[in-house]
């Protein structure tokens, strides 16, 4: 169906052509590609993320696509259109999507705690499941500490996914399309199952469940001062529940184990395309570099960059000192306001097209061969379909040419 | 109305935590109120929660180390002091201050504590990085060693903290731990740490633009803190456009009814060749900017209703360098807030 070369080598180095004019991603084409079934937008916090997936859920299914959206903290709103009023975990049909191509539009909110709770309730008994759920740092791990929601983001990607394929192969979504949480380091959702198996198998889980499980004699003479520091600092009784909690832990280990690593692979697997979303900001675009190369150093498949507003200009020709001394001529005369101001934030903007395309310059400079394709500023929030069809619209219109 | 409340005042206040949604330019405000609250000869420690060395990136100095490092010089005098917090070194820092473990601290280590409580365990980042925090605040001057002596190594610290969506759960992460240990040294530290976080000498400020979404996250945030007892500080509102179109113009802009021949006879008399697209270009700039000043005005009606004082700081088009850090700085000052 599609001709875009699936090459598994990192996209990036001086193989590509030296012009300042990345390639362009080509969106229509990656939504198009059968092959492709998971898409995960990636970026840092406040550059449009949630606003990108949703398009290019809705853009692939009214193309034909059977597609799902995981959403992690959509503006309400926009929540609102797609008909996410509650955060219950359940992906529902959005209403208003053409689906005359035969495709179909789900979106689902994460509830991070939910999603916590039912991996414990498939892996354990019920006995043990309640134990687990009950005890204090179960808890406070589930739905208070920072961090949860990265492990349960991808979990619940995997999940989505086996019920994507069903058990026969023909099942509900033929395209995953995955928001990430705002994270600390837009990487850490790309690290927690990692995070998670190698704990798993760390010395610390050993050290912690021995006490609970009988004598200490079979470790070595460092165990006695761990475990003695250990309680001196968080106190006897803290360092119990921590045990009990670890103890009764112990039997899903297995089963976290399991999963992190399926998600993991699955990340990296053929049918998976990360899309980076950034904004012509420094600090956006640097986060989004960062993330290219780490994406490429974990070999797992960049589809492209996409910049979201970027500041537009409705007189290309002309120039921002030009404009700016025009509009001062005209202000120091006192004559015609209306105009001098027109012309002063056509200046503005002209001084903001040159700051963001001077970034953007760098960081084609830096990875040349990550396709990109922008979105234009819009003077107005996006909050409903016919705005998330807008931008989709945008992103797939070919750059207009530029004279760099 | 936004000073009717007994705002705490750069004078009492001795913790500014610094917190927006991603993309307002909460860390640029962060580092403006350091300068601005330095400036007349204060010292001011900005601290960096998220690894992300932006702080180095403003201040164009190489990347901090775990130590603090001072960035620049504040305006009539002060100094403003940067620390890139590092949640294992501070977690290492606090075993050896506060327990003096040393080889068990370094069994610790060995057997993947510190590697478990910094990474692995989310929750704990939190706490060291809160715990770090507050022992700046309450740090006595080197050369200071009279007893009850209120001096303090630094006279104000600016927390570059996380954004909104976490920043009640980041600051209130003591009170949980609090809730986990019943009895003990760290129920102590935390119960210290959330006195200090819910006392007037802290302050969370919310950088906000006006947009829907971030707006809303505003208010969102404003509840939780206030739920959390937590005291909320101002409303910095980051990149604000001011329009010098009157009403009239604005309403005849956003129909795109604004004049033509009053817009071409503008142009010649500037020197430009008034061409019909140039004309329209205009016009289409003009209505843009209507519906921008609209939404802008409807949003910031909202803000207004939240109550809290409001700081505005204007929109630099061509990027933050040191030299806007240092005018966004004097406008904090103008408007009292440093």
């Amino acid at each position: 169906m599609s001709t875009r070369s699936r090459n598994r080598s990192p996209r990036v180095g001086p193989l590509a052509a030296r012009t300042h004019a990345p390639p362009h991603f080509d969106v229509d084409a990656l939504l198009a590609d059968r092959d492709v079934g998971i898409i995960v937008c990636c970026g840092s916090g406040g550059v449009g993320k949630t606003t990108t997936s949703a398009s290019l859920a809705l853009r692939a299914a009214e193309q034909g696509r059977k597609a799902v959206v995981l959403t992690i903290d959509p503006a309400r709103r926009l929540a609102q259109s797609m008909g996410l009023t509650e955060l219950d975990n359940t992906p529902r049909p959005v209403r208003g999507v053409d689906t005359a191509q035969g495709g179909s539009l789900d979106a689902m909110m994460l509830d991070m705690k939910r999603t916590f709770d039912e991996v414990v309730e498939a892996h354990a008994s019920p006995d043990k499941a309640r134990q687990i759920l009950s005890n204090p740092f179960y808890q406070a791990v589930s739905s208070s500490f920072a961090g949860t929601q990265e492990y349960m983001a991808m979990e619940k990607l995997g999940q989505l996914h086996a019920e994507a394929r069903g058990p026969d192969g023909h099942g509900r979504w033929d395209l995953i399309v995955v928001d990430t949480p705002p994270s600390r380091s837009a990487l850490d959702f790309l690290d927690a199952p990692e995070r998670l198996a190698s704990f798993l198998d760390g010395r610390f889980i050993r050290l912690m469940t021995v006490p609970a499980r009988g004598p200490a004699r079979l470790f070595s003479a460092g165990l006695s001062v761990v475990t003695g520091a250990l309680s001196k600092v968080l106190g006897a009784q803290m360092l119990r529940d921590a045990q009990t909690f670890i103890a009764a832990f112990d039997t899903l280990f297995g089963g976290f184990r399991a999963r992190a690593d399926h998600t993991y692979r699955l990340l990296q697997a053929e049918e998976t395309a990360f899309v980076v979303v950034a904004a012509p900001a420094a600090d956006a675009l640097r986060e989004a570099a960062y993330f290219v190369e780490r994406l490429s150093e974990e070999h797992m498949p960049l589809a492209g960059l996409v910049v979201n507003r970027v500041t537009q200009t409705h007189a290309p020709g002309l120039e921002q000192a030009g404009a700016a001394a025009a509009a001062q001529r005209l202000n120091e005369r006192e004559v015609h306001p209306v105009t001098a101001h027109l012309l002063r934030l056509h200046a503005d903007r002209m001084t903001a097209i040159a700051h963001e395309e001077h970034l953007r310059r760098r960081f084609t400079a830096a990875h040349p061969g990550v396709p990109a394709a922008e979105v234009p500023a819009m003077a107005t929030d996006v909050h409903d379909l016919d705005g998330l069809r807008a931008v989709a619209t945008a992103l797939v219109v070919a750059p207009r040419a530029e004279s760099a | 109305m936004a000073q009717k409340h007994n705002s705490p005042g750069p004078g009492r206040v001795r913790l500014h935590v610094v917190t927006g949604k991603g993309g307002t330019g909460k860390s640029t405000a962060a580092a403006a109120l350091a300068l601005g609250l330095a400036s007349g000869g204060r010292r001011v420690l900005l601290c960096e929660a998220e690894g992300r060395q932006g702080i180095a990136q403003m201040f164009d100095v190489a990347p901090l180390p775990y130590e603090e490092r001072k960035v620049a010089v504040a305006p009539d005098g002060g100094d403003v002091y940067a620390l890139a917090i590092d949640p294992e070194a501070a977690l290492l820092e606090y075993l050896d201050m506060y327990y003096r473990l040393g080889r068990a601290g370094k069994a610790l280590d060995r057997f993947g504590v510190i590697d478990f409580a910094t990474t692995i365990a989310p929750g704990l980042r939190d706490v060291l990085l809160t715990g770090k925090v507050f022992e700046a605040v309450r740090r006595r001057p080197k050369n200071d060693r009279a007893k009850g002596s209120l001096a303090r190594e630094y006279d104000a610290v600016v927390l570059d903290a996380p954004p909104t969506g976490r920043i009640t759960r980041f600051l209130n992460v003591n009170a949980e731990m609090a809730g986990l240990a019943r009895v003990g040294p760290i129920r102590n530290q935390a119960d210290a740490i959330m006195k200090l976080l819910r006392s007037p000498r802290t302050a969370v400020h919310l950088v906000t633009v006006l947009e829907e979404m971030p707006v809303q996250e505003t208010q969102d945030a404003i509840e939780e803190l206030t739920a959390a007892d937590l005291p909320v500080g101002s409303v910095i509102v980051n990149f604000v456009r001011r329009t010098a179109l009157s009403e009239r113009a604005l309403d005849l802009a956003e129909s795109g009814d604004l004049p033509a021949e009053g817009l071409r006879e503008g142009l010649g008399e500037a020197g430009i060749d008034p061409s019909d697209t140039l004309v329209r270009a205009l016009q289409d700039t003009a209505r843009e900017h209507a519906q921008r000043v609209q939404l802008e005005a409807s949003q910031r009606d909202l803000v207004d209703k939240l109550d809290r004082p409001v700081v505005e700081l204007p929109v630099v088009p061509d990027g933050i360098d040191l030299g806007a850090l240092y005018e966004l700085a004097q406008e904090l000052k103008d408007q009292e807030l440093a």
